[in-house]
């Protein structure tokens, strides 16, 4: 199987701290990938590195097994990359439509956008996403809506370009129950169009329940890796992860 | 509440800040009005009103982009002179004066882009560069004109540029249209272009803008160049109506200019910014300095107005609402 992204001993400093030591990590085709690891592990810190957000100190990158130099967060999109930033990455005081498109608006020729096109666009993700409250049309600005709803918003962005890899950094942890289950209902769907996943999450029943396979980060180092048939359970898995990070 | 009602509630909600500078203008317009009536029909009254608007326009206006991407900008009030300059001692060293109207315009981008490189790339305050480069720029043309002025009145006076530019227009002032265009233009680059859109982004948020892909120094150094291509056709335009250049040009719309920007109803802190409002600013500010002695006060209390109707315009300003987080 060809890996759609591949980070081979990526290192990142800041400053004195190490954040990433010498770290591995691919995505293959139709595959959902679960990072785990404690706070602070380094996991954000190496999907930035892996989305051209962060250029590594060491180490490389590679995209369909190309190696690339000089990767940014504009190439990581353009070559089918998108990400749920844990911070999620909006512009409160601009309208849902203009934050679902940012960066990659749908234009005419010489840059002007397509309005109407835009909108209808972003009322169908908000009808998809669910947004409960009635209030809510693509022109609000995204800084007047709930916690969960933003995050509704920067997921909406990442369905809307249909991307080959969708990294999701802790996608559901202001979301209910409810929208949880559609967060998973997505993944789902994603793998069946044989597109790839990489999913961070604190929720290890979560997390074991849509992943085939799992990466375990600790102070920065790729400290093991395993795939559903190694694991019995989401209690065996907390317990793997619990046991490495001890002897590490 | 019908639909109808709504709509125009939701066109006044987004453009709140606009229409107030739009009241604020129309107030002061009153108070002329009743003031001084004999003097406010006066057409000389005006006719001032019509070189100062069109100059401040063109600084204004990509002030607004500035200051909604985050940054400010001092040094344009030197540009101005400079790119005035450069248009100057090309005219009279025969070039024709088109051509030399765009040497000027176009040295105004590059000290504007240059100015955006040197606060983006060094990653300085762009608050205090460009008053570093507000007073290196004017010290040049200081040195290099010797404190001199240059006149050009044989050379523009019956050049087709200079009527197609600066001349009238079945009596109505050519430089007006070119402002009016001027600020049509800006409104859809400023809220139908990637350029605007991308620079309320980088304004907002721009650790965001770059996790998504926008190139955020890139679009801060072409927003200063647009404020350095404005301030290059501010100078020139009043080159042009006067026939000359003198070294002092421009210094006196450094604040006038900025008043207007915040006047207009452009908040501080990047992210938001109005084009329309500007305008309106720019409206106020223009009016206020040929009113004041218009309706029979001393010019010793200008500058008190100028500051009374900032403030005012500021707290009126603030009934929008603070910053959305
Ligand atoms: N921009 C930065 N500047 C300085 N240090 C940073 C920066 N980003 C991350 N770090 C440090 O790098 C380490 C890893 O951080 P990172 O955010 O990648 O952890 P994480 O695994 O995502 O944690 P969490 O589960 O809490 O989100 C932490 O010690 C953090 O303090
Ligand atoms: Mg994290």
């Amino acid at each position: 199987m060809s890996n759609i992204i591949e980070l081979k001993n990526v290192t990142k400093k800041f400053g004195g701290i190490t954040a990433l030591n010498k770290a591995s990590l691919h995505v293959g085709a139709g595959e959902i990938v679960g990072l785990i690891g404690d706070n602070g592990a380094g996991k954000s810190t190496l999907i930035k590195t892996l989305v051209g957000v962060y250029s590594p100190d060491e180490g490389e990158i590679l995209i369909r097994d190309q190696k690339v130099s000089s990767w940014t967060a504009l190439k990581a999109r353009e070559a089918g990359i998108e990400t749920v930033f844990q911070d999620r990455a909006l512009c409160p005081q601009q309208s849902i439509v203009w934050n679902i498109f940012m960066g990659k608006e749908l234009t005419y020729p010489f840059g002007f956008v397509r309005e109407k096109e835009q909108i209808n666009e972003a009322n169908r993700l908000i009808r998809e996403i669910g947004f409960t409250s009635k209030l809510i049309n693509a022109d609000s600005p995204v800084g007047n809506l709930s916690g969960g709803e933003r995050q509704g918003v920067a997921i909406a962005r990442a369905i809307y370009n249909k991307a080959e890899l969708i990294i999701l950094d802790e996608p559901t942890n202001a979301l209910s129950l409810n929208e949880t289950q559609k967060v998973f209902d997505f993944v789902k769907n994603v793998k069946k169009s044989k597109r790839s996943v990489l999913f961070i999450g604190h929720n290890i029943y979560h997390v074991y329940d849509i992943s085939d396979r799992f990466v375990i980060l600790d102070r920065g180092e790729v400290v093991h890796q395993l795939t559903k048939n190694d694991v019995a359970s989401p209690e065996e898995l907390m317990k793997i992860m619990r046991d490495t990070i001890v002897q590490h | 509440m019908n639909k109808e009602s709504s709509v125009i509630n939701k066109i006044f909600h987004k453009n709140g800040r606009a229409f107030g500078s739009m009241g604020y203008f129309i107030i002061l317009m009153l108070i002329f009005l009743i003031g001084a009536p004999e003097a406010w029909l006066r057409p000389n009254l005006h006719q001032s009103v019509f070189v100062m608007m069109p100059t401040l326009i063109f600084l204004v206006i990509p002030l607004v982009f500035l200051v909604a991407s985050g940054e400010i900008d001092l040094s344009f009030a030197s540009t101005y002179a400079l790119a005035a300059y450069i248009f100057a001692i090309l005219v009279k060293s025969g070039i024709d004066p088109a051509l030399a109207i765009l040497a000027g315009v176009i040295s105004g981008a590059v000290v504007g882009a240059l100015v955006g490189a040197l606060i983006v790339y060094g990653r300085l305050s762009s608050l205090v560069a460009s008053l570093g480069v507000l007073f290196l720029l004017r010290g040049l043309i200081l040195v290099l004109t010797q404190s001199r002025s240059i006149t050009m009145m044989d050379e523009l006076e019956n050049h087709w540029v200079y009527h197609l530019l600066v001349g009238n227009f079945y009596g109505f002032p050519m430089q007006m249209l070119w402002a009016l265009a001027f600020v049509i233009f800006s409104y859809y680059l400023f809220n139908k272009h990637v350029f605007g859109i991308h620079i309320h982004h980088v304004g907002d948020n721009y650790v965001s803008a770059e996790q998504m892909g926008i190139n955020v120094k890139a679009v801060k150094i072409k927003t200063f160049m647009f404020v350095g291509l404005g301030a290059g056709i501010a100078g020139i335009f009043t080159t042009l109506i006067t026939y000359s250049f003198f070294p002092t040009q421009g210094f006196g719309y450094l604040l006038l200019a900025l008043a207007a920007v915040f006047v207009g109803g452009t908040p501080y802190w990047g992210g938001l910014g109005t084009i329309a409002g500007a305008v309106f600013g720019v409206g106020v500010i223009a009016y206020m300095e040929v009113g004041v002695i218009a309706v029979g006060m001393s010019g010793v209390w200008r500058q008190f107005f100028n500051g009374l109707i900032i403030l005012l315009a500021l707290l009126g300003h603030r009934l929008h609402g603070d910053r959305v987080r």
